[in-house]
């Protein structure tokens, strides 16, 4: 190159909305090459329809984004904030974040989301394992083993984020959980078949019976990497550390799958969500007929550990159906529960006796053990 | 050939938690593209060889992690084939990590 000279822009390279400015992305949706500008107004235009179309918010609602300070929650209150000046949505917006007590991860995405709070003018709420449960998810892995611990935290964060919500008096919590997390989703259960689950796993709004909690998911149409732009483009401040306890061992493979599906075919995330919409499932048959390989699987199941989905609902195996009446009430903890005991006491009653193994050993610090377990996980990374 | 390597998204465990890489490529301009970058990488920045099956996958950037060629998206500017010039920057953003 000799000279300094600006480059020419292609007229390949423009933007195919505004046709003035360079491109700087293309669309994994469709693939449309787009400008910053351009960009921004499709991507915050398309959240605000998904808003729109499903009537999520109502004027006056306060609403609780669950924050965790990684980049989906952080464009998550970014996008809301915007959104709701914007279009006068009316609602109070309100940061709930929770800390399960897991050392160098989460002290460090908790100081991300008290910046959040002053750069997005948001009340904050921080609810702790510790405090609710008198559990950290650092003793609990000590305790539990690492294996489990993605299901322990998605039980546990599960209700958390409800008592946090029920304390701040709002009933309605939004997740950063994106169309990639669900697409995700989609296909675990899709490959495992898990009809029930893949039955649910398309809905926007969700409300578990006997939570007076709704959750909603506003990025369900909207791309993990559209999100990763904005935050780069705009330049949040995220925090993007993966959780030192890896996860669920099948939502990994899931997810290398999905990412070289999209690699191939972007739309296959679109189209899996679609798929899952308008999946139409056969009705029940009556138990005695159910076929070898349905008792088999069902078998497997049931051996498994307890499963957590994405948006921190769990299925404890196969859940018999003992009938619910709405406002029952854990015996244990008072907590709102379709069973006498809710799932957080029930994992917490396994983890007591553990603990009281430990202590009579009297030779694992509790410290000690969740940080060796740590190191030997990211050996193995 | 000057160049700019950032790792973001967290992925700069692959390269010791260090973020931002000012370096002089032994490339003349005109004469390599992304793949050669990608190799360069490997070979001189990924601090443990344990990890460069963390950023690439069949000889190219694993998938979900985000390439921009100054700011902007590779797949704009022909993804591997892209031709390095100096004072570029390169980002890779891991999409994968936290949500
Ligand atoms: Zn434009
Ligand atoms: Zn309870």
């Amino acid at each position: 190159m000799t000279a300094e000279t600006p480059k020419k822009i292609k007229v390949s390279s423009l933007c195919e909305l505004c046709h003035g400015r360079k491109a700087v992305m293309k669309r994994p949706k469709n693939l449309q090459k787009l400008c910053k500008e351009c960009f921004y107004v499709v991507f915050e235009t398309e959240i605000h329809n998904t808003i729109t179309d499903a009537k999520l918010f109502q004027p006056g609602d306060r609403v609780a984004i669950g924050a965790s300070g990684g980049k989906d929650s952080t464009v998550l209150a970014s996008v809301l904030k915007t959104l709701n000046e914007r279009y006068n949505y009316g609602l109070e917006l309100v940061l709930l974040s929770i800390d399960e007590g897991i050392k160098g991860y989460r002290d460090d995405s908790l100081a991300t989301v008290k910046r959040n709070q002053k750069q997005y003018e948001m009340e904050l709420e921080i609810v702790s394992y510790k405090d609710l449960y008198n559990w950290s998810m650092d003793e609990i892995v000590s305790c539990a083993g690492i294996r489990s611990s993605c299901t322990y935290c998605g039980v546990l964060r599960r209700q958390a984020l409800d008592r946090g919500a029920a304390k701040l008096n709002i009933n309605h919590v939004v997740t950063g959980h994106n169309a990639d997390d669900m697409a995700e989703t989609v296909l675990m259960n899709l490959l495992r078949g898990d009809t029930g689950r893949l039955e649910k796993s398309t809905t926007i709004l969700t409300q578990s019976s006997g939570s007076p909690i709704k959750r909603s998911k506003p990025f369900k149409y909207t791309y993990q990497k559209e999100i990763v732009l904005y935050a780069h483009y705009k330049k949040l401040d995220y925090f993007s550390t993966e959780c030192t306890y890896a996860p669920e061992a099948f939502r990994g493979t899931t997810r290398e799958l999905l990412k070289a599906l999209e690699a191939v075919r972007p739309s296959c995330i679109m189209d899996i969500i679609y798929s899952g919409e308008h999946l139409a499932l056969a009705p029940k048959k009556p138990k005695k007929h159910n076929q070898q390989y349905k008792n088999k699987s069902k078998k497997v199941l049931e051996n498994q550990e307890q499963e957590i989905n994405p948006d921190g609902s769990v299925s404890l195996g196969r859940e018999k159906k003992i009938e619910f009446k709405d406002g029952n009430r854990c015996e244990k903890c008072g907590y709102l529960s379709s069973n006498k005991i809710c799932k957080a006491c029930m994992l917490l009653a396994g983890l007591e006796m553990n603990r009281a193994k430990v202590t009579i050993d009297g030779n694992t610090s509790v410290d000690g053990a969740a940080k060796l377990t740590k190191t030997l996980e990211q050996l193995s990374f | 050939m000057k160049a700019k390597i950032e790792f973001l998204g967290g992925l700069d465990v692959i390269s010791s938690h260090v973020r931002e890489h000012k370096v002089n490529l032994p490339f003349e301009e005109g004469d390599a593209t992304i793949r050669d970058l990608i190799r360069y990488i490997c070979e001189n920045i990924i601090t443990d060889p344990k990890d460069i099956p963390v950023f690439i996958e069949d000889d190219s950037v694993r998938p979900g992690i985000l390439v921009l060629i100054n700011d902007t998206d590779w797949e704009l500017e022909g993804m591997e084939e892209y031709v390095l010039e100096s004072g570029d920057v390169y980002t890779f953003t891991s999409t994968l990590h936290g949500g």
